[in-house]
């Protein structure tokens, strides 16, 4: 049981008086930050990110500063879930499903119901993928130690495969939106040889654009923009959360057992198969209308369709770090910029992180624990104030909050041309999400852009141009043949639904 | 069915698919073009270094040509309101102050800048008392100093006034 072991070392290292202060600081900041519109966990994250930069460089800075931006994705994911039930406004997108029975609760004044329900399944759903992390995370590095370019471009391959094969978005859209951000990691320079291109003679593109400008636009300001439209005020339900209602709702919570393991698994995988919380949240909830034998009252205010977009969605957000520190490959937007991290303070995501970053590597995944604890017990205990929050009028929470934005940009580089590249992606943002472009697979396109490159050009360097190095093993072939697989599923899909129809 | 309100359209999907499509053309059309200008062929010593752009630029087009295609044959029942009037009138009643806000931090600084911005945003569309408006954009803006340039010593950029008190 090496894994209990390091487990316990992880929590050695994350049990500080200044990481768990940075522990509640991160899940305040990032039940904040998911509460506002504008602000979610992939650019609260990103905007942050900076301020972390001196954090890393002290002794055992990187674990602080780590557990500082995990535990705002926690919260991040933990606040959506209020905005949802109490406004019937998702503050993020994976929430989106919990607004169909959490505000009719909300409405018929179980509202304090509704939010322990979406908090204690959103805690066990993180739990079920950190238990996953912990256990399988160390399996996988090793497994992946014989990883070789080949190997690496074809889990690329099979990412950004899934993102066609498993988005609700059209497919031809997807590639559009996914080619683009590789487009857009391409400009600079050349990974492989050095050399500039597609910079058409602008020095402010030498270094490429990068993926924290274009999150916190694309997110940030186009997020706004949308929020906008639906006008300046928001109308929600007051929450009372007392000891006497979080109990009522625990004493309830267990009939809701096969859900929450089901949605567990929905989330899981969709999670390490890199489809995201949102899809896997819609996901769960279908499941679970289907086998519920209550599901022709779902939308109605059932506690069950809160339990399973809740426990599905703060899995997969989870278990999207496995991928992330196991291969480099993040399963998630917010991964990403957590993996963008770990590369500007001069950690390599990979396999190798496991042998030579042990204590990084298990006192994230202790702080995972800790946080998700710390998470639970913040929003049960201060739901009215983070409610209070979203009162305060759009007229003076949208300029604060692109303020922000701008700052964040500006701190990436000290350039203000990134902060006009914010300008743009935020339209750009806009007209994405009203059109059903993914923006997800676009960031991550962004972040692995050189990365895939690099792994592609050099396979093609052994083989001498051969494209069949990627079958040529058992392993790779395997996943090759599992990527084409995803990417063509639509396809496949439509086929077998004819062929049912008949 | 609920009966849709009668609104005016600022304008339609079929406009908004055919702009967003027409942008990832320039886009693809610009980067097939530098990577071919760049070597996008494969020689002895491995691929060129547009090589792999070049093949990014062609799925782009292909997927975006299929995009453009399907709106410009779009049924008129599916042709939705894109936007309405009201709505565009409020998106670009922040878009414009705000690229306004962002040509202002370049030359006054982001601080002077910010309480401009939230300060016009509580006044014109909030229509707050000016105390409550002077409490906040200043507020917001010294909370922001002392953050960034006090606690996590991120220089934030500066214009006269901040030269003027000793702190630029």
């Amino acid at each position: 049981m090496d894994e209990i072991q390091s487990l316990m070392h992880g929590f050695g290292v994350a049990l500080t008086l200044k990481n768990l202060a940075l522990m509640f600081t991160g899940v305040i900041l990032g039940v904040i930050i998911g509460v506002l519109p504008g602000l979610g966990g992939a650019n609260g994250v990103a905007i942050l990110l900076p301020l972390t930069f001196a954090m890393a460089q002290t002794p055992d800075g990187q674990t602080s500063a780590i557990i500082l931006l995990s535990c705002i994705y926690w919260g991040a994911l933990f606040g959506g879930a209020i905005t949802s039930i109490l406004f019937n406004i998702p503050g993020e997108p994976w929430s989106v499903a919990t607004t169909f029975d959490g505000y009719p609760l909300a409405q018929q004044g179980k509202a304090g119901q509704a939010l322990t329900a979406a908090f204690t399944s959103s805690f066990i759903g993180a739990l079920v993928a950190v238990i996953l992390i912990t256990f399988l995370a160390p399996v996988v590095a090793k497994f992946a130690l014989a990883f070789g370019p080949p190997e690496f471009f074809s889990v690329y391959l099979l990412t950004f495969c899934a993102f066609v094969g498993m988005s609700k978005e059209p497919p031809y859209k997807t590639i559009a939106a996914m080619m683009a951000g590789f487009g857009l990691a391409a400009v600079g320079t050349d990974p492989v040889t050095g050399t500039l291109r597609l910079t058409y003679g602008f020095t402010h593109l030498l270094t490429g654009f990068d993926f924290l400008v274009a999150v916190i636009g694309l997110f940030g300001i186009g997020e706004i923009l949308l929020t906008l439209e639906e006008g300046l005020e928001f109308r929600g339900t007051k929450a009372k959360l007392n000891l006497k209602v979080v109990l009522e709702t625990w004493k309830e919570l267990p009939r809701y057992w096969l859900t929450s393991i089901r949605s567990s698994a929905v989330g899981c995988f969709m999670g390490i198969v890199p489809g995201g919380a949102t899809p896997a949240s819609f996901m769960s909830y279908g499941v679970a209308r289907r086998f519920s034998k209550d599901g022709d009252k779902f939308g109605s205010g059932q506690v069950e369709g809160v339990v399973a977009p809740e426990t599905a969605a703060h899995a997969a957000g989870t278990s999207a770090l496995l991928p992330m520190l196991t291969l480099g490959v993040p399963g998630s937007p917010t991964a990403a910029v957590l993996l963008g991290g770990l590369l500007i303070w001069g950690l390599q995501p990979g396999p190798l992180l496991f042998l030579e970053q042990k204590d990084f590597v298990w006192g994230l995944i202790a702080s995972m624990y800790l946080g998700n604890i710390a998470g639970l017990i913040v929003v049960l205990t201060c739901v009215p104030l983070f409610a209070a929050i979203l009162r305060i009028p759009f007229s003076v929470i949208a300029p604060i909050i692109i303020v922000i934005c701008s700052v964040g940009a500006y701190t990436v580089h000290n350039a203000l041309f990134d902060v006009w590249m914010v300008v743009v992606f935020g339209v750009l943002g806009y007209f994405f999400r009203k059109l059903q472009y993914p923006l997800a697979p676009m960031v991550l396109a962004i972040v692995l852009g050189d990365n895939a490159e690099a792994s592609f050009r050099q396979a093609m360097l052994f083989s001498q141009g051969e494209l069949s190095i990627f079958f040529a093993t058992p392993l790779v072939g395997s996943i090759t043949g599992l990527a084409f697989f995803l990417l063509f599923w639509p396809l496949i899909s439509l086929g077998l639904a004819k062929l049912r129809g008949r | 069915m609920a009966q849709e309100p009668v609104v005016r359209a600022a304008f339609r999907l079929r406009s908004a698919e055919i702009g967003i499509a027409l942008v990832f053309l320039v886009f693809a059309g610009l980067i097939i073009f530098d990577s071919i200008r760049q070597g996008a062929r494969w020689l002895a010593e491995g691929p060129q270094p547009g090589y792999f752009p070049f093949y990014l630029g062609v799925l782009i087009c292909a997927a975006s040509l299929v995009t453009l295609v399907r709106a410009l044959l779009m049924p008129a029942e599916q042709n939705r309101t894109f936007v309405q009037v009201g709505q565009f009138k409020l998106v670009l009643s922040v878009l414009v102050p705000s690229a306004v806000y962002v040509a202002l931090v370049g030359w006054i600084g982001i601080y002077v800048s910010a309480v401009l911005f939230v300060a016009l945003f509580m006044r014109w569309l909030g229509k707050y008392p000016w105390w409550k408006v002077a409490t906040v954009s200043i507020g917001h803006s010294v909370a922001l100093f002392v953050i960034f340039e006090v606690w996590f010593l991120v220089p934030l950029p500066k214009g006269p006034l901040e030269r003027l008190l000793g702190v630029g």
